[in-house]
């Protein structure tokens, strides 16, 4: 496939506060780089976020959601990541029937003192975002930046 | 209509140098709300916090946003800050443009557009804030201290001594942990169990501590304050409050050949054991695994010759529940095995040893009662290699990555004191760094060199073959004057890496802690907290965060105590107002919130609404209690109708967020 080289995809990453936003901070403190296109938002557990979030995100023009949360058994709140798993899961069908590549979204595991790991994976889904090219599928076009 | 007041942070210039400060404070003041927007170089200093409280009177602000680092680091400073003035704390939010922005782009164009687009995401969701309230949950005094060795022991003397009631849960039917197998401490050289058994002892005697040992924690629920632990008394087959101590039945076991972990192996316990002279608390337990009465019914010596009649071979575990305020965690640590080191020849050379297997031999209390003489042939060694970082700075599978800390100078210790006792007895230590920063260590090791004549050589062993005569040949290269040496050694030493103990996995995850890569708990911030968790009320004390000697052991414990003290002293906390809440409108009873809350906060109530033709109906709605729900959110997201929302982290709050993100 073609890889437009002047493409900067939009990339919203969830993470949660007791694992993977901590690990983007210790990345940060570090000073590990990964590409600015990804805008972290916190949320209390990988479990918070909805799948609506997803789709809404897509539909506003995002070209990847990555999910972060806590390796399986290590949730702060025991059993949310599992929920998360399980969502995504369900979601990447629909994703499918809905015709958006499921490579777009992704669910991660790091914890708090993985600073290097979510560099490394930051770096590896932006790249492979970059790859798949712009979002076009599910993008409202009224809600295009003007 | 919104006032919102945005302040945007330099950190000096650690978002300055590549973040244009300047452009994102003008970028944000145009977005919609915004009445105020200011850069400062420090917002969090006194002077930058009066900046922003000011800025909230003058402007009457109704919600503020702060540009800097990690919320998890000054959140809390700049809702203080609001709240002082009269503003809802609830009302603040961060835009984190250190650590997620400044600190990892290079690239000042790109990096101050990613702040503007962060910024613009927190004023979004600031928009759509609402005042919270905490409120507030009693705290429970009591706390549980997890691990029974040095760290365990000075914590729970330390929160006796402010008097409050301590309980200590000890896996090994004795507390003392690594300490008790130690023979000297260094730098001082003084006796291990001289300084560690009278501690033992006091906190066996301390009216505030209660001892668990043989128990283990198989379960724990709740919250800071408010922790419900399940402790498992391990069937020891002794009735601990008859027996005496008295080792009569340890004398009469038949079963003499069971190997004897206190002294790592090296010789033979009975059956029925005290672990040590000195154990406490001192009581006998029976192995169940060598035991002949237990294993085939045939035997019962124990049982006969004990007059308290303390032997019950039909005990079985029991388990206690019991609420805690504050958890301090101190399982320690463990020597790993080298056996998977096939160069150092452990596994099939009795020769080899272990640093802790020659505490042992070196130890009074020890199997050869304090001569050091060679587990093979009990001779007198006249030439010991010691080879350290065996595991330790190692980048393969097989050892760690981390320097251990304390074999430098446990190495250091044990050269000097076979030099002392035996100035026939050659020491070699092979080295890759001697590493001995600390009070008065450094002159220690010189000491070892230049008074005890310890010969240091800088390079790494490469192989341990014993030979047919007995001795051991060692290979190893001499760095320093590039040579390849061999030396025909009587005795090998290795000082193997430390790792967590392995039962602190399991109990991380039973208290929803955070651990690193390398099974070592992780602090909630590692240098301005370093011995709690960031799990609130779980503190941390000792080894099991990270290779530490005995005296700063000592020193965590106290200051983990110290925090568990400030804990337990409060009547009440304030409970986090982030929790979840259900629109009763919109709630049609259908469970899905219930079946996925972790905490059981969500129970069902029947309620009365007047419905829109004037007449009324009982419905059945979901409610949430505030003081047991954690806010994780698993209930918002499975909640079909949309009843279910989370304080502080909304469903249109995050929408909020990313549309900002995607616009």
């Amino acid at each position: 496939m073609q890889v437009n080289e002047n493409f900067e995809p939009v990339i919203v990453a969830f993470c949660c506060n007791w694992c993977s936003y901590a690990g983007a901070d210790l990345s940060g403190t570090n000073r590990l780089n990964y590409p600015a296109n990804v805008k972290i938002i916190r949320v209390p557990c990988s479990c918070r976020v909805n799948p609506i979030f997803i789709l809404r995100a897509f539909q506003r023009g995002a070209d990847g959601v990555i999910i972060c949360g806590c390796h399986p058994g290590d949730c702060h709140y025991t059993s949310g990541n599992y929920f998360t798993r399980r969502r995504i899961t369900l979601l990447y069908s629909m994703l499918d029937f809905l015709g958006i590549e499921r490579n777009r979204t992704r669910l991660e595991w790091v914890s708090a003192a993985e600073g290097a790991k979510f560099a490394d994976t930051m770096n590896k889904f932006v790249e492979d975002v970059k790859k798949l090219g712009k979002n076009r599928r599910l993008e409202d076009l009224r809600c295009r930046k003007q | 209509m919104q006032r919102i007041g945005v302040f945007v942070c330099h950190c000096g210039t650690n978002i300055a140098a590549t973040v244009d400060v300047k452009a994102v404070a003008e970028a944000l003041s145009h977005e919609p709300g915004v009445v105020i927007s200011q850069d400062y170089q420090y917002m969090c200093s006194e002077s930058g916090q009066d900046l922003v409280k000011n800025a909230i009177k003058e402007n009457n602000l109704t919600g503020v946003v702060i540009c800097s680092c990690s919320p998890r680091m000054h959140e809390n400073t700049f809702r203080k800050a609001a709240a002082s003035v009269g503003l809802n704390p609830y009302l603040v939010e961060i835009a984190n443009i250190r650590e997620q922005c400044s600190w990892i782009h290079k690239d000042i164009a790109s990096a101050t557009e990613k702040a503007i687009i962060l910024g613009k995401a927190a004023v979004a969701k600031v928009h759509l804030n609402t005042p919270l309230t905490a409120g507030e949950s009693p705290v429970v005094k009591r706390a549980l201290v997890i691990g029974g060795g040095i760290a365990g022991i000075q914590t729970a003397l330390d929160i006796a001594e402010a008097g409050f009631d301590v309980d200590i849960v000890e896996k090994e039917p004795t507390i003392g942990g690594k300490m008790a197998q130690i023979d000297k401490t260094f730098p001082t050289l003084d006796c291990a169990a001289c300084i560690l058994t009278p501690k033992m002892v006091e906190a066996a005697q301390n009216e505030h501590i209660t001892i668990h040992s043989f128990s283990e924690v198989t379960d724990v629920k709740g919250f800071v304050g408010n922790f419900t632990v399940t402790v498992k008394k391990k069937a020891r087959f002794v009735d601990e409050t008859k027996c005496t101590g008295c080792g009569l039945c340890t004398e009469k076991c038949p079963m003499k050949k069971v190997p004897n972990e206190f002294n790592m192996g090296l010789d033979n316990r009975t059956a029925v054991y005290i672990p040590f002279a000195q154990a406490v608390p001192k009581v006998a337990t029976i192995d169940p695994n060598y035991c002949l009465m237990l294993k085939n019914g045939k035997c019962g010596v124990c049982s006969k010759v004990c007059s308290a009649g303390a032997i019950d071979y039909k005990q079985t575990d029991k388990f206690i529940e019991q609420k805690y305020g504050a958890i301090v965690v101190a399982t320690g640590f463990n020597p790993i095995k080298p056996d998977k080191y096939d160069e150092f020849a452990y596994s099939y050379c009795p020769d080899v040893v272990t640093s802790l297997e020659l505490e042992r031999l070196m130890n009074a209390a020890g199997p050869n009662g304090g001569t050091l003489l060679r587990p093979s042939d009990k001779t007198h060694p006249h030439t010991i290699v010691f080879v350290q970082c065996v595991g330790s700075r190692c980048d393969d599978e097989k050892g760690k990555p981390y320097c251990s800390k304390i074999c430098c100078m446990y190495t250091a210790k044990h050269a000097m004191l076979i030099r002392e006792k035996y100035p026939d007895t050659e020491v070699y230590v092979f080295y890759i760094d001697v590493r001995t920063p600390g009070k008065n260590f450094d002159e220690f090791y010189r000491r070892a060199v230049e008074q005890y004549n310890v010969h240091y050589i800088k390079g790494m062993v490469g192989k341990v073959s014993p030979k047919a005569d007995g001795k051991i040949d060692v290979q190893a290269s001499d760095l320093l004057s590039n040579e390849q040496l061999h030396i025909n050694a009587d005795m090998v030493v290795l000082a193997t890496a430390i790792e967590p103990d392995k039962t602190a996995r399991p109990l991380a995850t039973m208290l929803t802690t955070q651990m690193d890569t390398n099974d070592f708990f992780t602090e909630a911030h590692p240098k301005l907290r370093p011995v709690e968790s960031a799990t609130a009320g779980i503190f941390l004390s000792g080894a099991c965060q990270g290779p530490k000697d005995i005296p700063e052991t000592v020193a965590q414990a106290s200051a983990a105590a110290a925090k568990a003290i400030g804990l337990l002293c409060k009547n009440s906390i304030t409970c986090n107002p982030c929790v979840a809440h259900s629109d009763e409108l919109m709630c049609n009873g259908c469970s899905s919130c219930e079946k996925v809350c972790p905490y059981g906060a969500i129970t069902y109530q029947d309620k009365e609404f007047r419905m829109p033709d004037r007449t009324t109906a009982i419905r059945r709605v979901a409610s949430v209690n505030p003081a047991v729900c954690q806010g994780c959110g698993a209930c918002t997201v499975a909640c079909p109708s949309g009843a279910m929302d989370l304080n502080g982290f909304s469903n249109s709050q995050i929408m909020a967020e990313v549309d900002a993100i995607c616009k």
